[in-house]
């Protein structure tokens, strides 16, 4: 392996590469209009109203029974009670609710004898919209108690926290499943054609003409698949965190993935059609291989909601490995189901790697 | 001197057809060697297992000492190829092609001067899909110079080029001779052959039919020299009573063989004693393109049929 041959060979097929607006077009514009459009699809939800989960310590009060029943009265949120005994900041968080309210025992009290008192806001910042729903009609309530009582002196006010557990929203499943999409797709479907068409066109008779071995040709188009991954996973991280909120951390410990994913499917594109004869049969090899992965592997919806079946033949997929490490770093922060994702995808790229040299060949025989 | 490509014996089958049935040659190193043949003859065929793109059925074959199959690599070092369709990635420049192969090789080259003497310095900087048929065969010259070749394999350089075009082609490969390097030509252009090769070698349904010189082959396998002269018919019988030669009248041409130049006034004496009337005349000799249809004509089957004339 000599860099400079490698660096020969991938400036001029990433020039080829960007002077061809329909290749550029598919790898980085094409993951962004998808997110675009299932960010629309998943933030439409409409304004329904938001269940707001209720814990109420003064129970024996007639305030706290109007507080509630003004709460419920603006329309924007239904307050759902629910029993004293349980840990409201972690109940919400394993339930997935985004808003909860704690009324403790005293507000009657302190609010006929004027005194300052607390009650307590649950949101989670992951849900800005239910949160924000939540916050505005508690404090609107709270403001017209106050005003009925002292003309305007605070009594009551609302306390936030946040919900214990992070709550995750499709679209924050989304940034990774779909980075994951286009680690496959790009890859895969140029590998097939190259493969194909420039045995078809002599190409690689005309390469092996040169000293240019096939491992630094694969390790070059490996190289630039992983800076148009990387160029194409900070676009969609980008407009799925600015444009419609998605929560992902993003940090160093995603680059694996983003390295190993592109090592992968180029390696696997090119094996792929390097064993068809035609270009037709490389096509038909390709998406043989590439369509279960596109939707079974969590790329547009979490594994964790398939059927039980379905998880289990996710987990022969070997994108299933590249999208479940990213949902571990940029959602979970869970490093140990992360570094366990790595192995596999790092085991099965080299396996593929050496497969797809094996198997393409400069010249007939 | 010694022999830049050797090769004995070699065929290569694809099923039953032989597409190589069997030939033996030498390039002596620094010589231009043409490579002759009607369509599907074999010389792709034998060029691309000369370059160690194909490997050969059986034979003997070594390319400044290597087997080119086995020791492709280190071969290729000191080899210039181009294909009989030179292909190139579709939107990169005939600079940066240059470029990228200099990188390759690890050479140094001045692409500009590289495209100047292949005369395609006016499209260093357009697409290599934009470039016409003769404009890419141009490109591929110059990719086959930047790594310094001892040997050159150019197969059919000139096809599809314009007359000015080719006549810069046959510069590059003259300049390439004098500099002391070995050039593998194939072609159809038997005139290009004539001018430029020293050596030549005749291929047809996979076999050698012809080797020798331009000159040798002609002398071997041509007619000899003839007087023609502008005439009607019944000027051969005339010619074949008064001077006992085999006249021939064809094309409003009477053709009488010139075996020296004193029997040329034999004839013309006898011409003027005809009492027909005669024309100009001119002395005519066979060129390789004359040798070379008259023995591909006589082929058929891979077998010389003896006798038969043009
Ligand atoms: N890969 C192949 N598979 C089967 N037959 C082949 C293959 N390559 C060449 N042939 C056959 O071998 C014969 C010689 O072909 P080759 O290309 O060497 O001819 P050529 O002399 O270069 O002809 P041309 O002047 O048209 O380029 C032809 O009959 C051709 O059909
Ligand atoms: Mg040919």
């Amino acid at each position: 392996m000599r860099p400079r041959r490698i660096v020969a060979d991938l400036k001029v097929f990433g020039r080829n590469y960007l002077r061809n607006a329909v290749g550029l077009f598919f790898s980085l514009i094409f993951p962004v209009i998808l997110i675009g459009l299932f960010g629309l699809i998943f933030s439409a939800g409409g304004a329904t109203t938001v269940t707001l989960y209720t814990q109420n310590f003064d129970a024996g009060s007639n305030v706290s029974a109007q507080f509630l029943s003004a709460l419920n009265a603006t329309g924007a949120v239904q307050v759902q009670l629910v029993g004293p005994t349980l840990n409201m900041s972690s109940w919400l968080g394993a339930n997935g609710h985004p808003v909860g309210l704690v009324i403790p025992s005293g507000l009657g009290s302190a609010y006929l004898a004027h005194r300052p008192f607390a009650v307590t806001l649950y949101t989670n910042p992951t849900d800005a919209a239910s949160s924000g729903i939540a916050y505005a009609a508690v404090n609107y309530v709270l403001t017209q108690f106050n005003l009925n009582a002292s003309h305007g002196s605070t009594i009551l006010f609302a306390t936030t926290a946040n919900v214990g557990s992070p709550l995750y929203k499709e679209i924050d499943y989304l940034v990774p499943g779909l980075i994951g999409f286009s680690i496959l797709t790009s890859p895969m479907f140029a590998m097939v054609d190259i493969s194909s068409t420039y045995r078809k066109e002599g190409l690689f008779r005309q390469l092996s003409l040169t000293p240019l071995t096939k491992g630094e040709w694969l390790t070059s188009k490996i190289i630039w698949y992983v800076l148009l991954t990387i160029l194409s996973a900070a676009l969609m991280i980008g407009m799925g965190v600015y444009y419609f909120g998605a929560h992902v951390t993003v940090s160093l410990e995603m680059l694996p993935f983003l390295v190993l994913g592109p090592f992968f499917f180029v390696s696997l594109g090119m094996f792929a059609g390097s064993i068809a004869r035609t270009p037709e049969s490389a096509a038909i090899i390709g998406n043989i291989i590439t369509f279960p992965m596109m939707f079974l592997s969590g790329t547009f919806f979490p594994v964790s909601l398939f059927p039980p079946g379905l998880q289990t033949f996710a987990r022969i997929l070997p994108l299933y490995y590249v999208i479940d490490g990213l949902n571990q770093v940029m959602l979970f922060h869970n490093l140990a189901a992360a570094a366990v994702d790595l192995a596999v995808i790092g085991a099965a790229s080299v396996v593929v790697f050496v497969l797809a040299i094996v198997a393409f060949q400069w010249r007939e025989r | 001197m010694a022999d830049a490509v050797h090769v004995r014996g070699l065929t290569k089958t694809y099923g039953s057809l032989a597409a190589v049935a069997g030939i033996d040659f030498a390039v002596p190193e620094g010589k231009v060697f043409a490579f002759l043949g009607p369509n599907g003859a074999g010389k792709t065929t034998t060029v691309e297992i000369l370059e160690g793109l194909r490997r050969r059925s059986s034979g003997e074959v070594t390319v400044l000492g290597l087997d080119p199959w086995d020791d492709g690599r280190r071969l290729h070092a000191k080899v210039g190829v181009i294909p009989q369709e030179f292909r190139f990635f579709e939107k990169i420049h005939p600079v940066e092609a240059i470029e990228y192969y200099a990188a390759l090789f690890g050479t140094r080259v001045d692409a500009m001067g590289l495209l100047r003497r292949v005369a395609l310095e006016d499209k260093a900087g357009a697409r290599f899909e934009t470039l016409s048929g003769g404009q890419k065969q141009k490109l591929g010259l110059a990719l086959a110079l930047t790594n310094d070749p001892t040997i050159c394999f150019l197969d059919e350089p000139t096809t599809g080029l314009d007359p000015q075009a080719r006549r810069a082609i046959w510069q590059v490969i003259r300049d390439l001779r004098s500099e002391g390097r070995t050039v593998f030509l194939t072609t159809h252009y038997l005139e290009e052959a004539q001018i430029l090769a020293d050596q030549v070698a005749i291929i047809d349904h996979g076999r050698i039919i012809a080797r020798g010189t331009p000159d040798e082959i002609i002398a071997q396998h041509g007619r000899p020299p003839r007087l023609r002269v502008q005439a009607g018919p019944g000027m051969a019988p005339y010619l074949r009573e008064a001077l006992g030669v085999t006249a021939t009248f064809v094309d409003g041409y009477v053709e009488v063989p010139l075996p020296n130049k004193h029997e040329a006034l034999r004839i013309l004496s006898a011409l003027e004693g005809s009492g027909v009337p005669w024309e100009g005349f001119a002395t005519v000799t066979d060129t390789l393109e004359d040798v070379f249809v008259h023995l591909v004509g006589r082929m058929d089957d891979g077998v010389l049929k003896p006798g038969a004339p043009p």
